[in-house]
């Protein structure tokens, strides 16, 4: 058990060398070897590389002179995994566990970092710049993310060098709960689970006969979005961040017991949420009276078992009292009547992120960020067609262009950038037209797109718009929980219209039905997941009507992605009669001479595209 | 109510140890998916054998057990292969062309989604971003996982699980 005074010791012994991570100027004692334990880089095998570090300080008997440090996600996924190494702030891009031996003797010990091995920044014009120059990392604003990357999860002692459970210990001995209350008000918190309702707000629904009745403190770490990975990037990274925010909402509503419901997906999120509870039980920073002020508090994990539904907050807690995943309707909301049919509020785990530093620097320290109705920061996934995928942190605010081109490092291979999908299945799409719209809650929803909880997927002009639109509606097709008409059969008949459009066999009049059931699922869905669920098509309807029109009347897909309306065709200057496409083709659908320009059946060819890739020549082509 | 054509072979082992599963969370609100979850790994699936060891013990209705595991995507009723195939359809994978690995996978083994080879070797399925969408595309393959494949890497990734 620990005492506020405990955490102020720990802080000051370990603070200083912990900061030097940070930019901090304290004279390193050890060689600090920081790798990349997320699931990307854990994926590009990362414990081996570590394992290899520990193995050469062990056999070097130099094993108190440099620490090796496993973090969560840096954030710079497509270059995982990657190692950074202080003091001198120098990282490591792709590093295989064979690597570890090179850098170890000649950086660890020589004291001259590997050139090769250094990570670099690829643009677009094809020229590698230094990290130190690039943009990836000196655009960014990192407050969710702050401690992510940069600390041990599994080491409390490390979150607490960074300030940690100090919030909690701040609005235990120095605040009441309304005045903690009225921070998150004033702070303009919005929930970063996609919806953007005001934390504050939120709470102070829930606040109500504190003491007298039972409540509870929900975390929503159930992140479906495919292509999304903000939150599981915390929960592996700073884990005690959200643990902190829960106790500090759990104080300000009158609730002792709080639950994260995590996707059962999340393996490693999962392990260092149980490493971290444990601790801070240990530590006596959560469970009974806290800091000896009385107050009591304690987090249980749930998990989640594959279903998205579980991702709308009235299905979450019926899941969690271990039913169905199915929502019910609101009122009551969850503040009224929730979990166990008590007053319970659920926050997104990166909102629960941003709390314990508005606690420690005040509302007007984070509501001078952002734009005027979006406070602060927001987290988003890159995926798809750029060069950065991984993880950034900007502004609210930032414009998309500066978040693909500069930060995102562009769309790779000088493809063009078509569109970027936001929101996931419950999202729509920013096109080219708006690269310049400057990312916040309101904007977006004006051209009828959404936040979302933050994966941005970038397409470029090989993606087809009606094949994205018919891949999230499949998605949610199957990921419906059948409750409601609307969304159960409502969602089923705008797929299949939707591929008769991708097969070359819709017709104008398919486009208007979609869009009338479009109109009507939104009104009419019980929940958030079928009530979004035709956004995708909608928003792609509305930026590219033409792309539509082009499968519908022209029987044509402009990306070349929908296989029922591709053809393959040979041009016959470049074709040297190699036979090389003939013998590979699977259905014997091309003929022609040795040496003379051969042709493809277009009855027999089943568009696989084996001919394309095999051809040395460039002479095959697919439209 | 679906029953797989795989004979159950639950050991007494096991059941002694789902029985001490249900002790330990039994009471508990909102027990059911714990336990659920903690029987799947003790059996690998959750037959009709198991959820009536289940209801027999926790008192919960046979009816809302079943329900519930049908519902969740994670639970299943029927066993799977000895080696478990999982291709990403995220997003970000599905741009990067999984579900042409996918098409490769099923093409090499002979079955399609969601379902096992005889020999009971190989099952595969399809999931919803695991969250390596750097690696993209990817496969997970007895736990491994394959990340920027082709698929014509498949039957080289595959052949090293036979």
């Amino acid at each position: 058990m620990k005492t506020i005074q405990d955490l102020k010791d720990i802080k000051n012994q370990k603070g200083a060398q912990v900061d030097i991570r940070f930019g901090g100027d304290a004279e390193a004692e050890k060689t600090y070897i920081l790798c990349c334990a997320g699931t990307g880089c854990t994926s590009s095998h990362s414990q081996d590389l570590m394992a290899n570090f520990r193995k050469l300080a062990e056999e070097a008997g130099m094993s108190d002179k440099v620490e090796i440090i496993p973090t969560g996600c840096q954030g710079l996924c497509a270059k995982g995994p990657v190692v950074v190494v202080y003091p001198g702030d120098v990282h490591y891009q792709l590093v295989t566990p064979d690597m570890a031996q090179r850098i170890w003797d000649e950086h660890i010990v020589g004291g001259t970092p590997v050139s090769e091995y250094l990570m670099k920044e690829e643009t677009t014009s094809g020229e590698d710049i230094p990290f130190e120059e690039s943009s990836f990392y000196n655009d960014q604003v990192r407050l969710a993310l702050r401690n992510c990357g940069k600390i041990d999860p599994e080491n409390i002692d490390e979150y607490i060098a960074r300030e940690g459970y100090q919030a909690i210990a701040k609005a235990l001995t120095e605040m009441t709960p309304d005045e903690v209350i009225q921070v998150m008000i004033d702070s303009g918190l919005r929930g970063r689970g996609g919806a953007g309702f005001p934390t504050g707000k939120k709470w102070l629904f829930a606040s109500g006969n504190r003491g007298n009745v039972q409540k509870y403190v929900c975390c929503n770490a159930d992140e479906g979005d495919p292509g999304a990975f903000m939150d599981r990037s915390i929960l592996e990274g700073d884990p005690h961040s959200v643990i902190e925010a829960m106790s500090i909402a759990g104080y300000a509503i009158g609730a002792n017991q709080g639950y994260i419901y995590v996707r059962a997906e999340y393996p490693i999120a999962i392990d260092r949420l149980e490493i971290a509870l444990k601790q801070a039980r240990e530590y006596g920073v959560l469970g009974k009276n806290i800091f000896g002020t009385g107050f009591d508090f304690d987090i249980d994990l749930r998990l989640g078992a594959g279903a998205f539904v579980c991702g709308e907050e009235t299905a979450l807690m019926t899941s969690i009292e271990g039913n169905r995943g199915e929502p019910h309707p609101r009122p009551p909301f969850p503040a009224v009547k929730g979990l166990f049919q008590s007053p319970t509020i659920l926050n997104n785990v990166e909102t629960y992120a941003n709390i314990p530093q508005i606690i420690l620097k005040g509302a007007d320290w984070f509501n001078c960020s952002g734009t005027e109705t979006s406070k602060g920061t927001k987290v988003f996934a890159l995926g798809g067609k750029i060069n950065n995928t991984g993880l950034v942190e900007v502004p609210m605010g930032a414009t998309l262009r500066h978040v693909v081109e500069d930060i995102g490092g562009g769309v790779p291979n000088g493809k063009k950038f078509k569109a970027a999908q936001t929101g996931g299945p419950s999202g729509g799409c920013i096109p080219a037209d708006y690269y310049d719209i400057p990312m916040d809650y309101e904007n977006l929803s004006s051209i009828g797109c959404m936040m979302g909880s933050g994966g941005l997927i970038v397409l470029d002009e090989d993606d087809c718009m009606v094949d994205i639109a018919k891949f999230f509606l499949g998605f949610t097709v199957s990921e419906s929980c059948g409750k409601c008409t609307p969304c159960r059969i409502g969602t089923k008949r705008m797929l299949e219209i939707l591929e008769k459009i991708s097969e070359g066999k819709g017709t104008m009049e398919d486009l208007d039905k979609l869009e009338e059931l479009a109109k009507y699922i939104k009104a009419n869905s019980l929940c958030g997941l079928g009530q979004t669920a035709p956004n995708p098509v909608l928003a792609t309807i509305n930026f590219f009507r033409d792309e539509y029109i082009a499968h519908i009347k022209e029987k044509r897909c402009p990306a070349g992605v929908c296989k029922a309306l591709l053809s393959y065709t040979i041009d016959a200057d470049k074709c040297k009669g190699c036979t090389l496409c003939a013998r590979n083709c699977p259905a014997g659908a091309i003929s022609g001479e040795v040496r003379g320009a051969h042709v493809i059946d277009t009855e027999k060819c089943i568009k696989c595209g084996v001919c394309m890739d095999n051809c040395k020549f460039g002479a095959i082509y697919k439209k | 109510m679906k029953v797989s054509n795989v004979p159950f072979q639950g050991t007494a082992e096991q059941e002694a140890k789902l029985i001490e599963l249900i002790n330990e969370h039994k009471g508990q609100k909102g027990c059911l998916m714990p336990i659920l979850q903690g029987a799947q790994n003790i059996y690998g699936y959750l037959p009709y054998e198991v959820q009536k060891i289940i209801s027999d013990n926790t008192g919960i209705p046979m009816e809302k057990i079943y329900g519930v595991v049908t519902f969740y995507a994670q639970f299943t009723t029927s066993p799977k292969g000895k080696c478990e195939i999982s291709v990403c359809l995220g997003t970000a994978c599905y741009v990067k062309g999984s579900a042409a690995i996918l098409e490769k996978v099923e093409e090499v083994l002979g079955i399609k989604e969601g379902e096992c080879t005889d020999d009971g070797a190989f099952s595969i399925e399809s999931c919803r971003c695991v969250g390596a969408c750097g690696l993209a595309p990817v496969m997970i393959v007895g736990g491994e996982v394959y990340g920027k494949i082709t698929p014509d890497d498949v039957p080289g990734i595959l052949a090293k699980y036979r």
